[in-house]
């Protein structure tokens, strides 16, 4: 145990707990915001009702996100040094880039229009629900350029035992940069999907505001079965970056140790790393791997021992992750196309009601086995061949990591309990049907004008 | 001006509007424990600054980004040697935001009085922290030549650095009194303003004895005497906390408001510019101080980032004051949200 290592630990914790919270974030504000436009159009209480049930579950979320994203920012400094004072240059300017264009967005609409619902219009409202939803998929825009460039560094030059900026454009403009937001996003877009079809199944399961849950049930089918199609598609175009600039990240993914042709991809396969071969190999399909990656099914694919012992990421966790997400993608697909057929009578089908309030945490899952599989396989490197992990921590001593580490569990563990079980306790009291119109501004005014 | 230059004071621009900012909801957490007599006046307070505290700290997070693009080795040196203060103030801050969120979603005595704790606890860390970390950076950090941390943690409660952050946490508190003077109407109003009225003199006595103190334990008046002008400065500072007072007393809250912000601006200024063109100087060798000029990143990401932040900035700074002046009102206790 030394800083080293608890430095990794403590920022995957870190980093894994944030990203608990940032996807329904992601995808949870432009629902509301659509929920809301809707109330806007049409005038139907019923969408100001959603609007107002899941905007308070997106603030509990909100609030956990936004301050564990703060250690995000300090960390790099705290416990990377080194690497800081390597990339500052460009990452930096990435990271500072997305606070001033975007995070403020969010931030300062956020309060707005929490207690803005007397003071603005009905329209200006609902445009505020929409700055925050652009200004928190803005953020994820600059955030996943700036972990672009760690994965694929590009645009640079070193100058001064450090990485300089060169070309901006081509840091902001790079394949894997967009393959990953647009993969990242809408990968958040099926988790708030989810969280959405599975509360509103719990209570159409209890036959309870049948319309609302309904309602809200198909806005989130519609916008999760479009997303998870997109991340799919997505997903397979990211595998092809990947192929072309991280070959021992995809070596690793597919267990692949052998250097070949008509490279295969296993159904099933458990990778013996000391003795570099695969202990299990199940349902190989031949070329389907060159295929999938290059487009060509006699491509030659480069394999593990292709590699030095000491530039190969964990193969078992890589290839695991790889798979269980892979596996929860389709999983996801499948369950929005049956629920697309059943749009019409999800009342008569408690079955599969039942099925989409236990599928809650499988996105969940899903985006943390991606985000797994992005990071750890990007290992031993901290940006992909030009700096490695082990050179990037700071001279801190390791006391001071175990005892922040021991910090962030306390304070996370019951931060965790506390933001879920609040989200739990408000999703299964419902909304409040009875007393809204005490809540509706114009509609309250209205009534009192009249009487 | 050269580029470098031009960031330097760009950056102790974006510490003074975060101290600025976020320093009256810092003040007023700080005051709740002393103001909040009943649950109606802690959600008076809360409600205070709900709307406006999670934008007012971006201009936090922003001066970190900040520090990181435009002096990486700075914001790596700084950030790894002050760990465990940083690390503190991490924590109070996550603690804070929670809070106002949590706090009233459970009617529950117990809990919320958790978050009453937090409330106060995660403002008054940070202030107190603040003052203490920027005083010993005015005053040098033991670092050696490899931007090593060669001190002692505690060491940063010197007597100098307790008093600036004594004096972080007066004008914090005195900010927050001041808004919440503004917010609130009744028996909190008066408190406030009383609370306001009796913590000026310790305020005057701080300031005063940091800056008789300033003289001794740092060099930072070498570049005032190098540029009489510059002591205008401080006279600003000075007139922003007489002003203070004054406006208190006619009862003309905004213009205190104002005069108490301008004070806050005024003492980070006066670091800063004191500090020119140091950014993280050491106490152990001139030498291996971090300036301006020898931590800076490329011309061509200095150039960039200064028109990100002279676009957007101007245009962050007018949606704020938008939504300052949307939440100028006092908060109606029939429909307060938290």
């Amino acid at each position: 145990m030394d800083a080293l290592f608890l430095s990794r630990l403590q920022f995957a914790a870190t980093t894994m707990f944030h990203f608990l919270f940032v996807p329904l974030t992601l995808g949870l504000s432009i629902m509301v915001a659509w929920m809301e436009t809707r109330y806007v159009k049409t005038g139907d209480e019923t969408y100001l009702k959603m609007t107002k049930f899941w905007g308070k579950l997106f603030l509990i979320n909100f609030a956990v996100g936004v301050v564990t994203g703060i250690t995000l920012e300090f960390q790099f400094g705290t416990n990377w040094s080194i690497y800081s004072a390597y990339v500052g240059d460009i990452f930096g300017s990435l990271l500072a880039i997305e606070a001033t264009a975007a995070f403020f967005l969010e931030s300062t609409f956020i309060g707005v229009w929490i207690f803005g619902w007397n003071k603005l219009s009905k329209k200006a409202h609902a445009g505020v629900a929409w700055l925050i939803a652009f200004g928190s998929n803005l953020s994820a825009v600059w955030i996943l350029i700036a972990n672009a460039w760690m994965q694929s560094p590009v645009g640079f030059t070193i100058r001064d035992g450090r990485a300089e900026l060169v070309d901006f454009v081509a840091v902001i403009t790079q394949k894997f940069a967009i393959v990953k937001f647009i993969h990242t996003v809408t990968a958040a877009y099926v988790l708030a999907a989810f969280f959405v079809m599975g509360i509103s199944a719990y209570h159409l399961l209890k036959k309870r505001n049948i319309d609302f849950f309904t309602r809200s049930f198909r806005t989130a089918l519609t916008f999760g079965l479009v997303s998870s199609l997109v991340v799919f598609i997505l997903g397979d175009l990211n595998g092809v970056v990947v192929a072309e600039k991280q070959p021992t990240k995809l070596a690793a993914m597919e267990s692949l140790w052998e250097t070949q042709t008509r490279a295969p991809v296993y159904l099933f396969a458990w990778p013996d790393e000391k003795n570099e071969r695969n202990a299990i190999e199940i349902g190989a399909i031949p070329g389907a791997l060159s295929f999938l990656t290059k487009h060509d099914v006699n491509a030659e694919i480069r394999g593990l021992k292709d590699f030095p012992p000491d530039e190969r990421p964990p193969v078992l966790i890589t290839s695991f992750a790889f798979k269980g997400m892979v596996g929860l993608g389709c999983v996801f697909i499948l369950l929005t196309v049956i629920g697309w057929f059943r749009r019409n009578k999800l009342l008569e089908s408690p079955k599969y009601l039942k099925i989409m309030l236990y599928s809650i945490p499988l996105p969940y899952l899903a985006v943390q086995l991606g985000w797994l599989l992005t990071e750890v396989g990007r290992q031993p490197w901290i940006v992909y061949g030009l700096f490695r992990t082990s050179d990037a921590v700071s001279p801190i001593s390791t006391s001071q990591v175990a005892i922040s580490l021991i910090g962030f569990v306390v304070v996370y563990s019951l931060l965790g309990i506390a933001g879920f079980s609040l989200i739990a306790k408000n999703a299964i009291k419902g909304p409040d049907l009875d007393d809204t119109e005490e809540d509706i501004q114009p509609g309250a005014a209205l009534d009192k004008s009249a009487a | 001006m050269e580029l470098q230059s031009i960031w330097f004071f760009l950056w102790g621009l974006l510490w003074a509007i975060f101290f600025m900012t976020d320093g009256f909801d810092l003040g007023i957490g700080t005051l709740y424990p002393i103001l909040g007599k009943n649950e109606e006046d802690k959600r008076v307070m809360i409600n205070a600054m709900g709307p406006l505290w999670d934008g007012n700290q971006v201009w936090l997070i922003t001066a970190g980004g900040v520090t990181f693009a435009a002096f990486p080795i700075v914001y790596a040196v700084m950030f790894s040697s002050l760990y465990t203060a940083l690390m503190l103030i991490l924590f109070a801050l996550i603690i804070r935001g929670v809070s106002f969120e949590f706090r009233g979603k459970i009617d529950d005595p117990r809990w919320t009085k958790i978050w009453d704790t937090c409330i106060f606890v995660g403002s008054f860390l940070p202030a107190l922290l603040f003052g203490v970390a920027f005083a010993n950076i005015f005053k040098g950090i033991p670092i050696d030549g490899n931007g090593i941390f060669q001190g002692n943690v505690l060491a940063l409660f010197n007597p100098y650095g307790l008093l600036g952050g004594v004096l972080f946490v007066m004008l914090f508190v005195q900010h927050g009194a001041i808004w919440l003077t503004i917010k609130s109407d009744g028996e909190l109003h008066e408190n406030a303003m009383r609370i306001s009225r009796k913590i000026w003199p310790i305020l005057l006595s701080v300031a005063v004895i940091f800056l008789v103190y300033t003289k001794f334990a740092t060099n930072l008046y070498d570049n005032y005497l190098a540029n009489p002008l510059l002591f205008l400065v401080v006279l600003l500072t000075v007139a922003g906390l007489l002003g203070s007072r004054i406006f208190m007393a006619k009862q003309e809250f905004f213009k205190a408001w104002f005069s108490s912000a301008l004070t806050i601006v005024g003492t980070t200024f006066f670091g800063v510019i004191g500090m020119f063109p140091n950014l993280f100087p050491s106490s152990l060798d001139p030498a291996y101080s971090l300036t301006a000029f020898n931590a800076s990143s490329s011309p061509l990401t200095l150039k960039i980032m200064l028109v990100v932040v002279v676009i957007f900035v101007p245009v962050v700074l007018a949606y704020q004051i938008w939504a300052y002046n949307l939440f100028k009102t006092k908060v109606n206790k029939q429909e307060m949200t938290y």
